[in-house]
Order: C-alpha cells, then structure tokens, then sequence
C-alpha cells in the first residue's frame, strides 16, 4: 500500500500493529465488508498543491454557474439575490464555531440567532411555536407525518400527489419503517390543487393527518381553509410552505393549519447543486411536545438579565435515543442563522417585496407563454412564481438544451416525476430574474418551439 | 402499607388498589422535573413495563409499574403542575392507581428500611 503524506504513521509502524493483532494486511481488516467496491482507483500520481489547484479550476470551470445564466427553474430551490452583508455577517467566526449550542454559557450568539430565527418562522407561518430547524425540508415533512401520528394515534397519512415527489418519496420511507400508511391524494387535472371533494371521499377514522403544499409543487396555491373544514377535530392539517411566499399570503396556522414546515433554503441560502438546506417546522403550544428538534428559550439569570438556552431537549437523540422525537441527530443550525440574518435584514417590507417582484415576473412570463403558438398552460389555479405549461414540437429536454445554449437554465422537466402530464415544464421566476432576461427567454422560445 | 420498588417508585396498598409514584430519593436525583407524559387509565400493565416518563431540566426518565394490573386514575394535577413531583413526591405527587392483579406480587418489593439500605449502596 502506497503511503498518503497526512497519516502520520510509518510502513514499520503499521506492520507492527497488524502482527500484534495477528492479521497479514490492512485488506484482511475488511474482509466482513461485502467486497461491493473492491476495486482500485484509478487517481492520477500526486503533485504540488499549485498545480492540483489549477487542475481542479481547469474542472469547475466546466461547471455551469447560476450566476451566469438567467435562471427560470425553482423546483423546490430557488435563486433570490442574496445581498452580501449576509454572508461577510453568517461567515463571522463566532458564528461557525458552535455547532450544536448545548452549552449556553459560550454560545449565547449563536442561541440568540436561532432564538430570532424562531420567532420569524412563528410570525411567517402563523403558529405559536417553531423549532430552530430540521435537516431539510422533505425531512420536515417526514418528521410533521410522524409527530401527527404521535398527537392522536392514527396510522393513516394522506399526502397531496401535488407535493413535491422527493418530500413523498422521503416521507414514504420514514413511514415505511414504522408501519404507518402513506396514501396519495389526487390533484384536478384543471386547478392542480387538492379537489376537495376528492379527499372527503378519502378521509375516515384512521386519518392522522393531511400534508398539502402551500403552494405546491405546480406552484399552485392551495384553499387551506376548505380543506381544513373538511377534516374532523382529530386530524391534523399539515401544509408545506414556501417561506418567501407567506410574506404576501394569509399565514396558514391562521387558517386552520396545525404544523407548517418546508424548505428555509429561500431564506438567504445559496442553491448550491440543490443543498444544503434547512427544514422549518412550526406548531401549536399545545403539540410543542411531540414536536421534533430542539426550541431556544429565552429566560432571566439569577441577576436578572436576559440569557437564551436550549429547551426540550430532553426529547432529543443524545439523552434518550430510543423515545426521542427525532432521530436525525443534525439540523442546520448555520443555515437557519443565515435565515435569521436574512429575514432580519430584508425585513417585513423586504420579504413582502421579494415576493412581490417573483409573483409579478411569473404572471407576467405566464401571460406571455400563453399567447404562445406551441405552449399551453395546463392548470387554472392561482399561482405564486411557478406555474406548468405543456411544450408542442419538441421535449421539454431537448427545449433546455436548446436554451441552455443561450445561458438560460430552463423549466424543470415534469414528466419523468409525473407521466400523466406528458412533456410539460414547471417554470419560475423569482425577483433575481431581470425583466430583459424574460425578454430574451421569449425571444429564444419563439425561435425554439 | 407503603413499599417501593428498585427502580425507585413508591407503592401505597389500600385493599386491591395500589397509589404509585416516584421516591423521594428519585427525585432528588432528576432534579427539577418539567413535565410528566402520563399513561392512559383503562391500560393493563404488567410488572417491570414502562408505564410512562418523566422529564427533569437533565433527563428524561421512565417509570416502572411496580406491579401488574390495570391503570384506574391517573394523577391528571400533574399535567399543569409537574413540580409537585419535586416538592411532595411521595404524596401529593402520585402518578396512577393500579388495581392489583397479582397482589403476591408485593412481596417482590422493598420496605421503608430495605429501600433505603439499598440506595444507600447504590451511591457507594
């Protein structure tokens, strides 16, 4: 075995460990391991730090960057502009060392952050409580299933076919395991949200909980209050929401939601290849525990001035692994930091104004498609800044290679996650789409399809 | 009659009907207890099963039932007011009654006496 410079021990070193414990070579110490990926790796002989730098470069240089094209797909990540203060404040030391607050005394920091990042996700979503986030949001949801059926003992989920297909399938293998059943509702093939009627015929005792997007994966806005009139006292209303958009719509703990969760990566964080994220998750006092993840407090010390410091953490993995809430022992704790600074410094009328502006430039770019020889919109709902189309003449694929030649990262191909909508392309726009890119998208489509 | 158990609950027979809740001595070891997730009345339970948990500001604890039989009342006080746990434990800090299946089973326990000898040695 050829030695790597940063292990630290020698040829003679190693020999002498494998003889004491009386095997022939280091293979011989995974010879349990199913041998899978056996193989050598073909890596190129080593070389200085310089030249590997330049090599490396060379390669991501090949890479697409989102800064250079205009970017008309969303999908469950989005591009917004994230002004630059964010990040010279989030990459503050004092802010990447504490991983996981446990200890308030050296991290009141970080425990502040979070506190606010709480109280902004309550505010968003319209509840009492909120957690200082979870891994990501299809974890979020998963973990809402289970906390529902931990609140009132069902054994029945029933999650919208329009929700994000990998916060399905996510959900579906934490409730595999747990024998809890997960069932899909069905979207009108009109509106593309939850028929209401559909799921009242779907609904009986076993129900613990209904998980809806808000909007949902077709951009689409969801009547929260209509389907909350639907379901009996018991069953929870779970909805999946996208935080930029409960800046201008009715908060949904308002109307009628009892856990709102989805993605905080909206919230000031890059869209780097899809991650990393952060869940939100936000409830009701009274389910505060069965809730999963860990809430910063804030109290008074013995002098009477104000500390922060974790609280039900009683229920987490690290002190009773078997009977916790929640066996993801990580949040993203920096991430929801970076939410809290970017909240706070976009502000109420910040938000408001990025949604704006996203909500503005999709109706407009809608208009514009449907007038469009080729394209046809496929749903009436009212939308947010997403919204489906079907594509004549060409694949939806051969349509984002065309325009990716152009530096336009086009919709998001649908059929793949939903055949029964044939070639048709999710498109969005957010406030860090200018409106001369639209024009030019336009352009390019007219000569495209 | 009052008698406790290993795992450090106490248990009051009156007739067939036992009064559990945690020691004194469990108590002070949680320290300030927040909250009690207490169990369902009308549950069968069977000797040494968790019946429910207790949490303190450091940890998060099971109780044992002590005996089988089935959970008639629960100690509903407790929701609201966890801390009397910590301030009349062996009183007014009951958890459940159990109705006594196996009254031969208390035999099994400790006395006043034994239970203190015995944490006695367990802070040794």
């Amino acid at each position: 075995m050829s030695r790597f410079p940063y292990i630290p021990h020698t040829e003679s070193e190693i020999n002498k460990m494998l003889e004491f414990i009386g095997v022939k070579n280091i293979g011989e110490l995974f010879n349990d391991v199913p041998h899978v990926f056996d193989f050598e790796l073909k890596l190129p002989d080593s070389t200085d730090e310089f030249s590997v730098m330049r090599e490396l470069k060379t390669l991501a240089h090949e890479n697409l960057n989102l800064n250079e094209v205009a970017v008309f797909r969303g999908a469950g990540i989005y591009y917004h502009y994230i002004p630059s203060v964010i990040n010279a404040l989030a990459s503050r030391g004092e802010f990447l060392t504490a991983y996981t607050p446990y200890q308030p005394e050296v991290s009141q920091g970080t425990l502040q952050a979070l506190f606010e990042f709480q109280t902004m996700i309550s505010e968003l979503t319209g509840l009492e409580v909120a957690n200082s986030s979870m891994y990501d949001g299809a974890t979020a949801v998963a973990e809402a299933a289970l906390m529902a059926v931990r609140v009132n003992g069902r054994n029945k989920i029933l999650i919208a076919r329009s929700l994000h297909p990998e916060y399905r399938v996510v959900t579906k293998t934490y409730c595999h395991s747990q024998n809890i059943i997960v069932e899909e509702i069905e979207y009108s093939k009109d509106k593309g949200q939850v028929e209401p009627e559909h799921l009242k015929n779907r609904l009986d005792d076993d129900v613990s909980a209904v998980i809806i997007g808000y909007p949902n994966y077709f951009g689409i806005v969801e009547d929260l209050q209509k389907i909350k009139a639907l379901l009996d006292e018991k069953t929870l209303l779970v909805v999946v929401a996208n935080p930029i958009a409960l800046s201008i719509f009715e908060a949904p703990g308002i109307l009628g939601a009892d856990i709102v969760v989805g993605e905080g990566q909206p919230l000031g964080n890059h869209p780097s290849l899809g991650g990393p994220g952060l869940g939100f998750f936000a409830t009701r006092e009274k389910y505060v525990r069965k809730m999963p993840g860990r809430i910063i407090g804030e109290a008074k010390d013995v002098d009477g001035k104000t500390g922060y410091v974790m609280v039900l953490q009683t229920r987490e993995q690290h002190i009773r692994r078997k009977k916790a809430t929640s066996n993801i022992c990580s949040n993203h704790a920096h991430n929801a930091v970076i939410a809290a600074i970017y909240m706070s410094l976009m502000g109420k009328e910040g938000l408001k104004e990025v949604a704006l502006r996203s909500y503005d430039k999709a109706h407009y770019l809608f208009s514009q498609l449907s007038n469009m020889e080729g394209v046809k919109p496929l749903f009436s709902g009212p939308f947010f800044h997403e919204f489906v189309v079907s594509v004549e003449g060409l694949t939806v694929g051969e349509l984002n290679n065309e325009l990716l030649k152009h530096k336009i990262l086009g919709p998001m191909e649908l059929e793949k996650d939903f055949p029964e909508l044939g070639n048709s392309a999710l498109f969005c726009t957010t406030e860090a789409v200018r409106n001369e890119d639209i024009e030019f998208l336009l352009g390019r489509l007219e000569e495209i399809i | 009659m009052k008698k406790y158990a290993k795992t450090h609950e106490w248990v009051l027979v009156e007739g067939n009907v036992a009064t559990v809740g945690v020691s004194n001595y469990a108590q002070e070891h949680l320290g300030d207890i927040v909250y009690v997730e207490l169990p369902e009345a009308g549950k069968e339970i069977k000797k040494g099963e968790t019946v429910c948990t207790i949490e303190s500001v450091k940890a998060a604890s099971d109780v044992y039932a002590p005996l089988s039989g089935k959970i008639i009342e629960i100690n509903e006080e407790l929701d609201a007011a966890p801390e009397t746990i910590n301030s009349d434990a062996e009183g007014s800090g009951w958890i459940f009654k159990i109705e006594l299946s196996d009254p031969a089973e208390l035999d099994g326990l400790l006395d006043e006496e034994e239970y203190k000898k015995f944490c006695e040695e367990e802070e040794a």
